[in-house]
């Protein structure tokens, strides 16, 4: 970075500074050639994808583009801001460097499967139309000015001689055809416009008014990141060498997944809340728990027992709901009622301490997220991924048919399950559940995101009940 | 067909040399025939899928152990198709092939009164006719390609093989983009088309210029020839696709109490349309609605899945249709009204020629003795274009590189 100061122009006493990544949008000709940290790595990717992962969903969900744009942008303001060149008092270049990077390291997770590419480059075609269509105007001219895209202007002799073809393909509401300009490429570049016969073509050329431009660069955004894409795939070998690395993209391309999830790990104010006593959790799964919880539940009350990763999972979820290690030990206690009291002590008492930290390493264990469950060997598992058809639609009918699922909600989730989107099945059980609180279609656990934890499930359940409970009280002691 | 026969065609017959260089746009070969997959089809419905060659010999050799009822050809891949084992996984992928259409008489069997499912005779030929007009003097002046290759597909339709450098290396988006322009006719027959744009009164440039065509071919075709409006099932269809509830119950009335020909019923269309002043809505959107109604008839239509995807196998020409014996010859679109499906060679009738003429020898171009020539002649032709304009490329390029 480097300064320029101006000496003659009075204006510019103020000193111009020369942005490394002068503009908003990018196409990411060139790879960051730069030391990154590990950290940086890793981080600069989780935040990308948890938009790209709303976006994937957006699209399963068919999703409006504007409902899109609008997921898209608050996750961005999230996750990956990336302020107007004029903004001020935000460092442009770091955010410009995050998304630079980020896009990258995604680049090679992805890169491994032509599936994996092929998602990759939708999400990011999307990302990138967003940008595009909220960049300023000046912006945006002055980015497209910095590239070449290989379109023609079209002459106003050539124009006037296809008028009619031209008129002919004008909406109603479109620039009067007089003071529209056209540009001229070949018809492969656009092949959307081509697709719903939008533009005049001749020749092999297709005739692009302004208004359709965007087409051009995205359709070129598209192409090159397709290409790059296939050459990085060539390349990953070597990269994979790098354990680290390796792993860290393992994980990254998982993601898309299940959505890539906060981290849901029981902190000391959860604990001393709202307490959540043992004889509760009976009533609070049967409002509140995700289908996998559900399911870890019944099983443990049918069977009074449950496998090792079953009390893994489900004990994990609980003590991140809220329930103190005391009361943990009296409800598993309780649970496992066909065993004595020093066989439940030698067996399961060390590992519920444990889990809570308070025995061998202490660490603060994490509970598990729908990716970690989704790619367990599916005992207990995910519902919607590891039940078969059959069984998963007369568990969701029997569990949630009391909080308003009924058979015909079941069409639409076998449909998305049979496509493998079992985060955006499940999502849809949520909003179908809490239609009553008001959850609309679309909304998702708040914010219109999907599902990525059962916590993340079974807390905004919570929520909504103890704010509704909360307007109730309001509305008595106002009347 | 017995085995006998079609061995005998495939060693005498079959012009290989010209398929090679077709698909190889050169004379030597090069990886648009080493790469490129050729699918054989095998009594009992097998098929036995990529297998590549070296060169037209090799081709003909296989062709001639195997003894297939036809084959089909599939794209140029990254690596030889018979390789493709050996190549690292997710990096055998299709990178060329011809653009491809099909045409197909069932999809015209909701429109035709002549004939039903696999029967095709002269007259319903005319439909083939009028969508091969459209679709060459569109995919010419629209498109701009010029190496079209129409080939009869044996028995009731017709494929197109388009071999334009461009369209080789069409990926299967663009594909789906070319399909989506030239798609008009609404899958729901009884749906109306919607092909203008919001608001606009005005056909699209591409489909004005092919309503002028298909507006005759409408008069001679669909109202005199086919009468597809005599029936009541006829003219009810072509009433649900009239936007204005009054003139469809004037038209059915009259149309119920006595029969008429087709041509009458359109007259009685065109009258009830004069009965609103010039200049209004109401005409206007009945005069669109009457456009759209020929466009529907009359359009091409495409079976889509065939021009979609770059890997898609599709008959190669100079095969036998297994059914009728006739060999799936090359068309020439300037003459495509006069071409009649029932004068096409089949393959007893060619080795009959054979055993008539000659000396009773073998020879590799036994073709030329046969009514299969001036077939083989015309694709011979279409190669020197396509095979010229490579090597104009070629020295260019070493014009450049000097
Ligand atoms: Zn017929």
């Amino acid at each position: 970075m480097f300064k320029i100061e101006a000496r003659d122009d009075p204006k510019s006493q103020v000193q111009l500074h020369e942005l490394e990544y002068p503009h908003r949008l990018n196409f990411y000709d060139k790879p960051p050639l730069y030391d990154v940290s590990i950290e940086e790595f890793e981080t600069s990717a989780l935040d990308r994808l948890r938009i790209l992962a709303e976006i994937e969903s957006s699209r399963v969900r068919n999703r409006s583009w504007e409902e899109t744009k609008k997921v898209t942008g608050d996750q961005c303001d999230k996750y990956l801001q990336l302020k107007s060149t004029l903004a001020v008092g935000v460092d442009r270049d770091a955010q410009r460097r995050k998304d630079h990077l980020g896009h990258f390291v995604l680049r090679l997770a992805f890169c491994r499967s032509e599936e994996l590419r092929r998602r990759f480059v939708q999400a990011e075609m999307t990302l990138f139309k967003v940008r595009y269509e909220t960049d300023a105007s000046t912006e945006r001219e002055a980015f497209l000015r910095s590239r070449d895209f290989n379109w023609v202007a079209v002459e106003q002799a050539e124009k006037e001689k296809y008028r009619e073809q031209l008129i002919s393909y004008q909406s109603k509401g479109d620039t009067p055809f007089e003071n529209d300009k056209y540009y001229k490429v070949r018809w492969t570049r656009v092949p959307d416009l081509v697709d719903k016969r939008k533009v005049f073509l001749h020749g092999g050329w297709a005739y692009v008014p302004s208004r359709d431009q965007s087409s051009i660069v995205y359709d070129e955004f598209q192409a090159r990141l397709e290409k790059a894409m296939i050459i990085t795939s060539r390349y990953m070998p070597r990269l994979d060498e790098d354990m680290r690395i390796g792993g860290i993209l393992d994980n990254l391309s998982q993601g898309f997944l299940a959505g890539v999830s906060g981290e849901w790990s029981a902190s000391p104010a959860d604990m001393n809340g709202d307490a959540i006593k043992a004889e509760m959790v009976d009533e609070l799964a049967n409002k509140h728990f995700p289908m996998c919880m559900r399911n870890s539940h019944q099983k443990l009350r049918m069977d009074h027992r449950l496998n090792h990763f079953g009390r893994l999972q489900y004990g994990l979820f609980l003590k991140v709901l809220g329930v103190s290690v005391e009361e943990s030990i009296v409800f598993w206690r309780k649970s496992f009622d066909r065993i004595n009291d020093d066989t439940f002590n030698k067996m399961y008492k060390y590992n519920i301490r444990h889990s809570y930290g308070l025995e061998g390493k202490r660490a603060n264990y994490p509970a598990k997220n729908c990716q970690q469950i989704l790619t367990s060997g599916g005992d207990p598992g995910c519902p919607y991924r590891h039940f078969s058809p059959e069984n998963l639609q007369s568990a969701l009918l029997s569990t949630y048919a009391p909080l308003g699922l009924t058979s015909n909600d079941l069409p639409e989730l076998m449909k998305t399950v049979k496509d493998g989107h079992y985060h955006v099945a499940c999502t849809r059980v949520f909003e179908i559940t809490h239609g009553s609180s008001g959850v609309k279609k679309g909304e998702g656990v708040g914010g219109g995101e999907s599902v990525t934890h059962p916590n993340q499930y079974a807390k905004r359940s919570m929520d909504l009940q103890k704010e509704a409970e909360e307007k109730v009280a309001q509305m008595m002691i106002t009347s | 067909m017995s085995a006998e026969m079609m061995l005998t065609f495939y060693r005498r017959l079959y012009p290989f040399k010209s398929i090679f260089q077709w698909l190889n746009h050169s004379p030597t070969p090069d990886s648009f025939f080493v790469r490129r997959e050729i699918a054989f089809n095998l009594p009992g419905d097998v098929i036995i899928r990529y297998n590549s060659f070296n060169d037209h010999d090799e081709f003909k050799r296989q062709t001639c152990k195997l003894n297939p009822t036809r084959f089909e050809i599939g794209p140029v891949y990254t690596a030889r198709p018979r390789d493709r084992k050996t190549a690292r996984p997710g990096t055998f992928n299709p990178t060329h092939r011809e653009l491809v259409f099909d045409i197909d008489m069932t999809d015209y069997d909701p429109i035709r009164t002549c004939c039903s499912d696999a029967d095709i005779c002269k007259r319903c030929w005319a439909f083939i006719a009028a969508a091969v007009r459209v679709l060459d003097t569109g995919l010419r002046e629209q498109f701009g390609y010029v190496h079209l290759l129409w080939v009869y597909s044996g028995r009731r339709g017709i494929h197109l093989w388009i071999s334009d450098k461009e369209a080789m290396g069409l990926t299967d988006d663009q594909r789906k983009a070319i399909v989506g322009w030239l798609t008009v006719v609404p899958k729901d027959e009884s749906k109306r088309l919607n092909v203008r744009a919001f608001g606009s009164r005005a056909l699209p440039a591409s489909l004005q210029a092919a309503l002028d065509h298909l507006a005759v071919v409408f008069t001679d075709l669909i109202l005199e020839d086919q009468d597809c409006f005599g029936s009541t099932d006829g003219y009810e269809a072509l009433l649900k696709l009239i936007p204005d509830a009054r003139v469809a119950e004037a038209l059915r009335e009259h149309w119920a109490s006595s029969s008429s020909s087709s041509e009458t019923k359109w007259k009685d269309f065109k009258t009830q349309i004069k009965t609103y002043p010039k200049g209004s809505t109401a005409r206007a959107i009945l005069t669109e609605a009457m456009e759209d109604i020929i466009l529907q008839y009359t359009y091409p239509r495409l079976d889509e899945n065939v021009s979609k995807k770059r890997n898609h196998l599709l008959k190669a020409p100079f095969c036998v249709h297994p059914k009728t014996g006739r060999v799936c010859v090359p068309v020439d679109p300037e003459k495509i009204e006069e071409f009649d499906p029932e004068k096409v060679p089949t393959v007893s009738q060619l080795l009959g020629e054979l055993d008539s003429g000659g000396d009773g020898d073998e020879h590799h171009s036994d073709w030329e003795r046969t009514s299969l020539k001036p077939y083989v002649d015309m694709l011979d032709r279409h190669n020197a274009a396509i095979m010229g304009e490579v090597r104009n490329e070629k020295r260019e390029a070493g014009d450049l590189s000097w």
